[in-house]
């Protein structure tokens, strides 16, 4: 993402599917067809222009999905680091709390176990880029 | 007008979406769950906590204060648990 000589930065993050020491055997991700892409799209828009990127790339995989697979993938070139740090934090922190996905465990024992609850700590940390 | 139904909300309606014409009278989204609370066993399972419900109308994220206007789709769903 960097290659073309302009950024001096490329952050990239991994979100990965934990096992649960061992309690889960995949989770399912359901999403909102056409307004989980228009959130991504509207997200990674926001960080371009707030910390002046100069190109991000952000996926989100849905079905079913193993413990060790990527759930997520976010990453931003900037010119210096801060900027591309900040703008995949930023993507990542609103993609959590605005993106229309749903996480559903899988366990080991073959039963369908429950919705994943949403934290009050993805608010928060969304919340935090308001009062910067 | 197209209700769409995601995750618990879905699962404790019994579907994934349904064409309604709504009564007179429904304004904003809280008019609308309150009526919507009030359809049946699965939909007051579904919408026992409604403050904390989510809604789209026309695949925008809103509050429940909103008017409905002329959306064609409107999508309820729990907080999302994505990344």
């Amino acid at each position: 993402m960097g290659a073309d000589g302009k950024a001096g930065a490329v952050v990239a993050f991994a979100g990965h599917c934990r096992d649960e020491d061992g309690r889960l055997s995949a989770l399912e991700i359901e999403h909102y067809p056409g307004m989980a892409e228009r959130e991504i799209e509207a997200v990674c828009q926001q960080a371009a222009e707030r910390w002046e990127l100069m190109r991000v790339r952000a996926v989100h995989r849905f079905g079913m999905i193993a413990p060790g697979e990527e759930i997520v993938f976010v990453a931003c070139a900037s010119r210096h680091r801060q900027a591309a740090f900040d703008g995949a934090s930023f993507i990542m922190d609103f993609m959590k709390t605005r993106a229309p996905f749903w996480k559903r465990e899988h366990l080991e024992d073959g039963t369908t176990g429950s919705w994943v609850s949403a934290r009050d700590t993805d608010e928060a940390a969304a919340d935090r880029w308001h009062r910067l | 007008m197209k209700l769409v139904y995601f995750a618990w909300i879905r699962e404790r309606i019994g579907m994934n979406e349904e064409e309604v014409v709504l009564p007179a009278g429904i304004v904003t989204v809280a008019d609308l769950l309150h009526w919507l609370k009030g359809r049946g066993p699965g939909y007051d399972a579904a919408l026992q906590a409604p403050e904390i419900v989510r809604v789209a109308l026309d695949q925008e994220h809103c509050d429940h204060s909103d008017p409905i206007g002329h959306a064609r789709e409107i999508a309820i769903f729990p907080p999302m648990t994505g990344g």
